[in-house]
């Protein structure tokens, strides 16, 4: 870390933290402060990696499925312009039903374990693959299409060849924000229904007014999708290191 | 790379109409260009000369005519088209982007051809390279060499030098000149001193719906000395025309 400005940010919001609890005198089953949540994350390892663990296989598993679907299904309507004005309302309409509201149905359906929330991961994260990827496809720069039509291409072709290259940043702003999103999905799963996970146990934990405990739990959270985001940035860069956003970066 | 044979089909517009964003560009025009040499059409910018051209590669469908070569054969896989911009993919290499053809062909790519090209456009050094760590003038140079390596008796370049310094821009026309010799080309340009250089035979393109004069055939192979006295002269008339032509179509 040659930047130590993020270090600095989190240093303040601590300090800003304790010197709310300080100040208010808020009890500790309201708002516990920095210090006690910094002892529970240590006295509860071994729990919060338990749960932690649980939790961030749903994340991936939805990170995968959703992408890959939603990836599958941009390709599709691309390549078969007929699909596009039966596809895209779809998808759409998809994305104005709340997930949130679909949760208790999804645990109905699927159950209390993994599955419901990996299901709900897919359709938080879908959503924004299907639609970055198809947007980027669909802008292909004019003149790579001509080129490759008078060369002589198939539509296949012209579409692995030329138009998915070009749109891979459009596809990576995409991934992005379904990483970002992606902990939602499975949280929101396991507040409705589940035995385990982080989202448990902070409902547990704030059902027996054990607030260090959930604030420790949400620190994991955080941490994680943190994490995830950070690798998955990284990964797109490194697999892209000619899109623009990549150049600037190392310009920089 | 083996040369090419000279091209021997001529290819003709014959009674072609074009419409574009409700404007009538060209109607009923026909125009050949004979089998082996270079023909320049010149004219001022929005007259209609790249869609023209885009009309020959294929790339528009006219709404009335057609595009014929002399020996019946489609033209189609017999061209290669150059556009204003370079079109170099961002994501391949310089050796990636010139064989980008066979590739899209599902063809197994002639690296050592496209080696030797690289090296007869001097950018041997830059092969492993991405396009946007390249000058302005390797990048055309570069798109150039993808050009050749499609290897086609009929080439089209739609104004391929405008966007290089004055310099860079007469290095790559003899170039192009030499490497071209025995193709049939068009070459779409708004610099009359380019078409002078380079041309066998210079149209000028003017008016709306635009019509094709009849051509100017400069003595002398191309490519041309720029420090020719009737050269110069010979631009000077054209500038003159040109500028006669926008008024009348003002």
């Amino acid at each position: 870390m040659s930047n130590p400005r993020p270090l600095l940010v989190l240093a303040g919001l601590l300090l800003l933290w304790q010197a709310l609890v300080w100040i208010t005198g808020v009890p500790r089953y309201l708002l516990p402060p920095p210090w006690l949540v910094g002892k529970t994350l240590l006295s509860e390892a071994p729990l919060l990696a338990h749960h932690g663990a649980i939790t961030l296989v749903e994340i991936l598993l939805g990170l995968v499925g959703g992408v890959l679907i939603g990836a599958v299904s941009a390709l599709a309507m691309a390549f078969l312009p007929p699909l596009q004005p039966w596809l895209l309302p779809l998808l759409v309409l998809g994305q104005t039903i709340p997930v949130f509201a679909l949760a208790p149905l999804l645990v109905l359906w699927f159950g209390y374990g993994l599955a419901s929330k990996v299901v709900m991961a897919i359709l938080i994260i879908y959503f924004p693959v299907a639609a970055a990827l198809f947007d980027g496809l669909r802008r292909t720069e004019p003149g790579w299409l001509d080129l490759a039509r008078t060369m002589g291409a198939t539509r296949l072709r012209t579409l692995f060849r030329v138009r998915l290259p070009a749109a891979l940043p459009a596809f990576g702003s995409g991934v992005r924000v379904a990483t970002a999103v992606a902990p939602i999905g499975a949280v929101v799963g396991e507040w409705v229904g589940s035995s385990a996970g982080l989202g448990y146990l902070m409902l547990h934990a704030n059902a027996r007014l054990q607030i260090e405990v959930m604030f420790a739990a949400l620190i994991v959270l955080m941490a994680m999708a943190l994490a995830l985001y950070v690798l998955v940035d990284r990964l797109l860069v490194r697999l892209m290191p000619w899109a623009p956003e990549t150049l600037a970066r190392s310009a920089n | 790379m083996a040369r090419a044979p000279r091209t021997s089909f001529d290819v003709s517009v014959r009674n072609a109409s074009l419409r574009y964003a409700g404007a009538l560009l060209f109607d009923r025009l026909d125009f050949t260009l004979p089998a082996g040499q270079w023909t320049c059409l010149l004219g001022p910018s929005g007259v209609g000369k790249s869609s023209f051209l885009r009309l020959i590669a294929g790339l528009v469908v006219p709404d009335r005519g057609e595009v014929v070569c002399s020996d019946r054969q489609p033209l189609a896989p017999r061209l290669a088209w150059m556009g204003q911009q370079d079109n170099l993919l961002p994501w391949l290499t310089v050796l990636g982007n010139v064989t980008l053809g066979a590739r899209l062909r599902g063809e197994r790519p002639d690296l050592a051809g496209a080696e030797a090209l690289l090296a007869r456009v001097g950018l041997t050094g830059q092969r492993d390279q991405r396009p946007a760590t390249l000058s302005g003038g390797q990048r055309q140079r570069a798109a150039l060499a993808r050009t050749l390596m499609e290897d086609r008796p009929v080439v089209l370049m739609d104004e391929p030098f405008s966007a290089l310094d004055a310099i860079t821009r007469a290095r790559l026309q003899v170039l192009a000149a030499q490497l071209l010799a025995g193709r049939t080309v068009l070459l779409v340009t708004h610099d009359p001193l380019e078409a002078l250089r380079l041309g066998d035979r210079i149209h000028v393109m003017a008016g709306h719906p635009a019509r094709i004069e009849a051509p100017i055939c400069p003595a002398g192979a191309p490519p041309r000395d720029l420090h020719d006295p009737a050269l110069l002269a010979r631009q000077g008339e054209l500038l003159a025309g040109l500028a006669d032509a926008q008024e009348a179509a003002a």
